[in-house]
């Protein structure tokens, strides 16, 4: 469980630092009068969208945090057999970067009133997704030609499991990066589709450093670092 | 409160009302039954939740009619005994704890209270409630299925849940894993308007210090819930692909029936991680609006402040961190190292300390208060003294010495059900009849309500207190029939049957109340827009029951905190939340 303590522990310390910006001190039965007397701590001004993505973006680490711990736990059993990692993940790795330099751009542009350097971000950041999409399919194929079925070894369990659950974040990604380039298609005002498109960009970094830290953890990488944090536990 | 210089207090203009920003509902459909406001979907949740919540009551009565009188009724046989047990289970803690607080309460109090005019993303909280209902429906279709529901016990243990000796192993628990994965999509949908509407749209002057301890309750478990319902998730993925896929996370090694099974090298032990990572929270994210709610009500009928405010917010917000550092507790008999175990009960004592604040707080909000012993009331501090009954028998089982020889007894059963069983259901009464006016326009029948309050008070304890005793002596929990056990006496099976004939008859008191729901909504006794004098945003809109976007043309401004009863020299003994301060009031602009 050291991946989830660990990940419980950056949120605590946002928790926290969140929470001594808001004057839990304040004696509120003394404090009678307009807001105006008082220092700042209405509600938030962010968009709502944004802030619903970000607690979003928590939830979804919790859950990726929860599947590295139980991967952690069980490749400590002796029937565990590590799997050959495909070389097709690098290229789907390279292609995922890709992408998310799309959305980026996509996101400067937006933010300098490029519609058409908006729209090229965006098409460019959905193509590349949805061949790393494509990528990962076809990675599994290879892998259960080889014979490494999802049942075979936990390690392949994991792997299916894994991969599977990131390919449906982003796929729901998808659905609103479709949605944010319809409008920018339709020819919405720029200032409408920023939020959007900043929005897709942002998921798709986390979608990108979820993915590294599961690639991490599938090829072995990080195992010392599992290690020291199981050691540190126990 | 009076020491602040009126003279500084300045006047603000209420927030601008952005018309654009609010869904308006153009059909009958979209208006009662696919609906984006917020009022609607709490009462869709709160009305599934107790549909699927009678289910589950009536398999209490079965599971108590076959231990009090067991071998009577030839119906109720070994396997079905477990399945009533485990959707018994399930469905108390979180089709309808959990929906009924968060889904229900969450959605109807949160907008009100904070002064918003609905969630902030409609769209997304009304397909959270139908995602419940779907979630709600394949639970219930396991009943029909062949091999029925699964009998795994709600905790679903593997490998006994997936293995062929347990009944539902062919349908029931495929659909039940599926059933508790739609439940969190859902619930997460719904968990992101409920945070963000707090963080987000609280009207001018609502500050994080001003919110009612009812929100801060809400909005503390939403976020826990949010963060713990993926353990639940990745276990029930996990466990699905066990059982479907063959492959074998939780599944050791094993021989059934003479022959080696396809699983080997699984660990059942990191499903019991996974499922209380999730499960230990989930005590508290039905205990933190319990308590957030049972504070409004204390502090309104006894027309006095909250004792101790600040304080009620740390602990709320301490017990919502502790509470995802002591799940471990539940494990003490997995064989974990004592270590471990002693740390575990280490942090578990360390929780009861915001929890006694909390109760040292509502004792002390009590006292000298001018009590009013209407039925919230009544059902308040029921709660108080069965969570303190429920929550020292918690400091029993959190000690790993004590807690092995008890685990698996009764003891257990009636611990929890007194912790998070009767003390949130008296909680959840409590605040139906508080708010129903706010609902309805109309007041619940007073006689009705004592006698409901009573009846359900009284007929707990005699339940619940005779079972910590079964349980000392050692009777098992789970068992259909315990048959002539040396170390039972025939005492016991005496007592059985009492508690039996007490189980129905507080059930029956559930069906006057339900009664007492209809009957009012029609013939009750016109409530106003504030019948109990209290302070708090819902109570002060334009319209009762309240009209879509809630408020009039402006949104509230806010003022002071929510706890401003019986202030001396007060006209009233209550000063509404969105009353200017005295300046404004003299010159008769009451809100």
């Amino acid at each position: 469980m050291s991946a989830i303590i660990l990940f419980m522990a950056v949120i605590a310390v946002i928790a926290g630092w969140w929470l001594s910006q808001q004057r839990l001190t304040a004696k509120p039965w003394l404090e009678e009068g307009s807001i105006g007397d008082y220092p700042g701590t209405g509600a938030m001004t962010m968009p709502a969208a944004k802030i619903g993505l970000g607690v979003f973006l928590a939830v979804a680490g919790s859950l990726f945090a929860l599947f590295i711990s139980a991967y952690s736990m069980r490749m400590g059993m002796v029937d565990w057999r590590a799997m050959p990692v495909p070389k097709l993940l690098w290229f789907n790795t390279g292609v995922l970067i890709l992408s998310s330099v799309a959305l980026q751009w996509a996101l400067l542009a937006a933010r300098r009133d490029d519609i058409d350097g908006v729209m090229v971000g965006l098409l460019g950041g959905g193509a590349s997704a949805l061949t790393f999409l494509a990528g990962q399919l076809l990675a599994w194929q290879q892998l259960s030609v080889a014979g490494y079925f999802v049942a075979s070894n936990p390690a392949n369990s994991f792997f299916y499991l894994l991969t599977a659950a990131h390919g449906l974040h982003l796929m729901g990604g998808l659905a609103a990066l479709g949605r944010t380039t319809a409008k920018v298609w339709r020819g919405v005002a720029i200032a409408e589709a920023r939020l959007s498109v900043e929005l897709c960009a942002i998921y798709w970094h986390f979608l990108l450093l979820v993915w590294l830290i599961v690639l991490g953890v599938l090829t072995g990488w990080t195992d010392s670092f599992i290690d020291i944090c199981r050691q540190l536990l126990n | 409160m009076v020491d602040v210089p009126y003279d500084a207090v300045t006047d603000v203009p209420p927030a601008e009302v952005a018309e654009v920003d609010l869904y308006h509902p153009r059909s009958w459909w979209t208006k009662y039954v696919f609906s984006q406001d917020a009022k609607v979907i709490a009462i869709q949740y709160s009305l599934t939740a107790t549909a699927i919540g009678l289910v589950a009551l009536v398999l209490s009565w079965l599971m108590r009619l076959q231990l009090g009188f067991p071998g009577t009724f030839s119906f109720i046989d070994a396997s079905q005994y477990l399945q009533f047990i485990t959707m018994h289970g399930m469905i108390m803690v979180i089709y309808l704890l959990t929906a009924l607080f968060l889904g229900g309460f969450g959605n109807y109090l949160i907008p009100l209270m904070v002064g918003a005019r609905d969630m902030v993303f409609p769209y997304v909280n009304m397909l959270s409630y139908w995602v419940y209902l779907l979630a709600v429906l394949v639970l219930a279709s396991t009943f029909f299925v062949p091999g029925g529901p699964t009998g795994a016990g709600w905790t679903l243990y593997p490998p006994q849940a997936i293995l062929s000796g347990t009944p539902g192993q062919d349908w029931g628990i495929i659909l039940m894993l599926s059933s508790l994965i739609l439940f969190i999509i859902g619930f997460t949908m719904g968990g992101l308007n409920y945070v963000v509407t707090v963080l987000q749209a609280r009207t001018r002057g609502m500050t994080l210090m001003r919110l009612p301890l009812t929100v801060w309750g809400i909005f503390t478990a939403t976020i826990m819930a949010l963060l713990a319902f993926p353990a639940l998730f990745v276990a029930c993925v996990m466990m699905l692909f066990d059982r479907v896929l063959a492959t074998s996370f939780f599944m050791p090694a094993l021989v059934q029936m003479g022959e080696q099974m396809k699983y080997g090298g699984g660990s059942p032990l990191l499903f019991q991680h996974l499922f209380w990572f999730f499960g230990h929270p989930e005590v508290y994210i039905v205990a933190l609006p319990a308590f957030g709610i049972v504070s409004d009500l204390i502090s309104t009928h006894a027309r006095k402040n909250i004792f101790g405010y600040r304080m009620m917010v740390w602990a709320i917000v301490a017990i919502g961190a502790l509470s995802f550092i002591v799940w471990a507790h539940h494990m003490y008999v997995s064989g974990m190292h004592p270590q471990f175990g002693f740390f575990f009960a280490t942090t578990t004592l360390i929780i009861a300390i915001p929890t006694a604040i909390k109760v040292y707080n509502w004792v002390l909000t009590l006292w000298r208060g001018d009590i009013h012993l209407t039925v919230p009331m009544l059902f308040a501090l029921g709660f108080i003294i069965t969570f303190v009954n429920g929550g020292l028998t918690g400091l029993f089982l959190g000690n790993v010495v004590v807690d092995v020889p008890l685990s698996d007894t009764m003891f257990v059963v009636a611990h929890f059900h007194m912790v998070m069983g009767v003390a949130p259901i008296l909680v959840v009464l409590g605040a139906i009849y508080h708010w129903y006016p706010k609902l309805t326009g109309r007041m619940l029948d007073d006689v009705l309500g004592k006698f409901h309050f009573w009846v359900t008070f009284l007929g707990a304890y005699l339940i619940f207190f005779p079972m910590h005793y079964l349980g000392l002596l050692g009777f098992p929990r789970r068992y259909h029939d315990i048959g002539e056990a040396a170390f039972i006496p025939s005492s016991a099976h005496t007592l059985n049957a009492f508690i039996t004939v007490v189980a129905l008859i507080v059930g029956f008191a559930q069906m006057v109340f339900l009664f007492n729901l209809v009957w009012s909504l029609f013939k009750g006794k016109p409530s106003g827009g504030n019948p109990w004098r209290a302070t708090t945003l819902e109570w002060q809109t334009p319209e009762t029951p309240p009209g879509h976007g809630n408020w009039g043309k402006e949104l509230p401004v806010v003022y002071r905190w929510a706890y401003d009863y019986s202030v001396p020299g007060a006209e009233q003994d209550f000063i509404p939340q969105n009353q200017p301060p005295a300046r404004r009031a003299a010159q008769g602009a009451l809100p």
